[in-house]
């Protein structure tokens, strides 16, 4: 569909729009040369990812899923292909570019949360807006501000040593969406979370994708987990082996109030929500 | 990424390992320590030598009456009656780079005050003569050139020698014996201290040498010319005109050997501070490999620390840090250590070398060392450490900058 407006190089700083997938790859390769071997990690992927799609990404270990994530999070760059990233060719960028768009563009959520220890919540969600020149001031506001999406607000100072299993997954994603990104990349993000605390992770993505319309693309090996997804997408042998809506989708705020309270980390904010 | 930020950083990482930041420092503080201790303290040294030469006189050239060889027997200075007056107005007179001349006659003798007496050294010199020697008179006032034409009974009086005669008494107005004849204390010098051959130059009279010549010795011929040169430079062409100018007027043939010896004990003393500062330099350098030990030190500590810290490169690679700003944060943290560890290692060489100077001050005798804060050396200091930062800590730094953000991420 989009054909000329891929070809055309002005569409690189466009603002997300319907017309513009916010991900667009053709057959993207990735091959990992180990000397005698060489490893076809991803043979000829092709696929499209709109603003406000909210995708699971799914596939056992080896699948490619892995190396087709961090190429859509420009930390890696592919053997061949194209990668548009909002219209964008971002398949040929130099590292210290790509760093850049990571920067701008990409919000990172981990299974194993990544954040800086012995940093306070509030500087770890500042960390984006310190590499992309925001002055302190705004920088505080702004981390605030994101704080306050995860319902974490008032937790600013705590240490991660000091947080939850939960709260520090919230604490991840506040930062992946301090600079405003075109897409968050979750890898596995309950992967580390009981089963309520995942829910109330998945309640926040869903209403981060509902109510700000940002794209998500989510990995993980819980079916469970994929449900709260529109689209799911499943990756077998470097290949995509099928790519659907999900039909039967779970709605997070209501899975919630089935099930039973544990614990004492709810916060009010969230449950209400 | 402002510098407030990076520096923060720098800072809580530093924090972080208090023990092990400390260590690292040590190589630095040590070195740089070591470094201010020994320059301050050559500085210390030399400038004691500075102050003992300008203490000497005014560029000094020194002419006494030598020994001469008669029939192969050497006869002591004394024995020479060749130097006479004639010699000093000459050489005042002929030689323009000596801009004064006083002549001298040298004595020892006895001198009574009341119920007290001492045995000094008298000097005969003209009025020129304090000048040359750079040295005032504290109270009263100096003999002048009729007292000198008239060989006038009067002496001015050295420290030492009131100590002993005098007491707490006023010896300025008091009339002192030498040899039964009486003198007039017209003038207390001040205190000249040790001379830089361990002579106390305090105990003395200076007169006129008419006075001392006709008085006290008895002769007519001189045993010393003190005399000053124009300029420090000009004080070895000066001698040089000297030997001439005094050779040709005592008429000596080319075989024979001088009369009279020509000294210049600013030349002496120049040499003794010039062996110091090769000496300071030499324990400078010394000192100094211990800062690059210290530096390396810091590269093996930034090393271990990028290692650690694999997962924090790698998060902060992933939210958009690049390449160049893991640099700038791991070479501020190497910067930051030397120059702090350069800053403790100024204040303890500091500490160290007023602690040493006191100490020298308390064993030895003379004049004070001075304790020399040398604002060059401690800018040079904290500059070289800051280097010694930047050219060991940007090794680590690149490594670090240079890891693969996935792989980083990946690191347990």
């Amino acid at each position: 569909m989009p054909e000329e407006m891929v070809e055309s190089k002005s569409a690189t700083e466009k603002p997300s729009t319907v017309a513009t997938p916010v991900i667009q790859v053709e057959n993207l390769h990735k091959t990992y040369d180990l000397g005698e071997v060489q490893v076809h990690a991803l043979r000829g992927i092709s696929l499209s990812v709109n603003a406000g799609e909210f995708v699971a990404v799914m596939g056992a270990s080896g699948s490619g899923k892995s190396t087709f994530m961090n190429l859509i999070g420009c930390l890696d760059r592919p053997t061949r292909g194209r990668f548009l990233l909002e219209g964008q060719d971002v398949a040929r960028l130099s590292k210290r570019e790509l760093a850049a768009i990571r920067n701008r563009k990409i919000g990172f959520v981990f299974q194993g949360f990544n954040l800086l220890a012995r940093t306070s919540a509030l500087e770890n969600v500042e960390l984006p807006l310190i590499y992309s020149g925001v002055p302190h001031q705004a920088r505080l506001e702004r981390a605030r501000a994101s704080l306050a999406a995860v319902g974490l607000e008032g937790r600013g100072e705590h240490h991660p040593s000091q947080l939850s299993g939960g709260q520090q997954q919230r604490v991840a994603i506040a930062r992946a969406l301090v600079n405003d990104p075109s897409i968050i990349l979750a890898d596995e993000p309950t992967g580390n979370l009981d089963s309520r605390t995942s829910v109330e992770i998945m309640e926040i993505f869903q209403r981060l994708n509902e109510e700000r319309n940002i794209t998500i693309l989510l990995v993980t090996h819980e079916p469970d987990i994929s449900r709260f997804a529109k689209r799911v997408i499943m990756f077998r042998d470097g290949k995509v082996r099928w790519d659907t809506e999900v039909e039967d989708r779970a709605t997070a705020s209501e899975v919630l109030a089935t099930l039973p309270v544990v614990g004492e980390e709810d916060d009010p904010e969230e449950v209400k929500a | 990424m402002d510098l407030g930020a990076v520096l923060r950083v720098a800072l809580r990482a530093l924090a972080r390992n208090k023990m092990r930041t400390v260590l690292t420092m040590l190589g630095i503080i040590i070195g740089v320590g070591a470094v201010i201790c020994t320059v301050a303290i050559g500085e210390g040294a030399s400038n004691q030598v500075q102050e003992s030469l300008r203490n000497l006189g005014d560029n000094i050239v020194f002419v006494a009456a030598g020994s001469v060889n008669q029939h192969g027997v050497h006869m002591g200075s004394a024995a020479t009656k060749t130097l006479v007056l004639g010699d000093a107005k000459a050489i005042a007179q002929q030689i323009p780079l000596i801009a004064k001349a006083s002549p001298g006659v040298g004595a020892a003798a006895q001198v009574v005050y009341g119920n007290q007496n001492w045995y000094t050294r008298i000097r005969g010199v003209a009025p020129e003569y304090l000048d040359i020697r750079r040295w005032p008179v504290e109270r009263g006032s100096a003999f002048t050139q009729r007292e000198v034409d008239t060989a006038a009974d009067v002496c001015l009086i050295g420290q030492t020698v009131v100590e002993n005669l005098f007491g707490n008494e006023d010896p300025v107005g008091q009339t002192i014996r030498v040899q039964n004849l009486p003198f007039r204390v017209i003038g207390l010098l001040s205190s000249k201290g040790q001379s830089p051959f361990g002579n106390d130059e305090d105990d003395t009279l200076i007169m006129p040498f008419t006075t001392v010549q006709k008085k006290i010795v008895g002769i007519d011929w001189l045993n010393f010319v003190m005399c000053s040169a124009t300029s420090r430079e000009a004080i070895y062409p000066a001698e040089q005109q000297l030997a001439g100018l005094l050779r040709e007027r005592h008429h000596l043939r080319p075989d024979q050997d001088d009369d009279f010896i020509i000294r210049s004990p600013t030349d002496l003393a120049e040499a003794q501070a010039q062996s110091g500062r090769i000496m300071t330099l030499l324990l400078a350098s010394i000192a100094s490999v211990s800062l690059l030990v210290g530096g390396i030190g810091i590269m093996n500590i930034m090393l271990v620390s990028v290692t650690e810290r694999t997962r924090e490169i790698g998060i902060r690679m992933a939210v958009g840090a690049r390449g160049r700003d893991i640099l700038r944060q791991f070479l501020v943290e190497a910067v930051l250590l030397s120059c702090i560890g350069g800053a403790i290692g100024f204040g303890l060489g500091l500490g160290a070398s007023v602690g040493i100077t006191k100490l020298i001050n308390a064993i030895s005798h003379g004049s004070p060392w001075p304790v020399v804060i040398s604002i060059p050396a401690a800018i040079a200091a904290f500059i070289f450490s800051g280097a010694v930062g930047i050219f060991f800590g940007f090794y680590p730094a690149r490594k670090a900058s240079k890891l693969d953000p996935i792989e980083a991420l990946r690191y347990e």
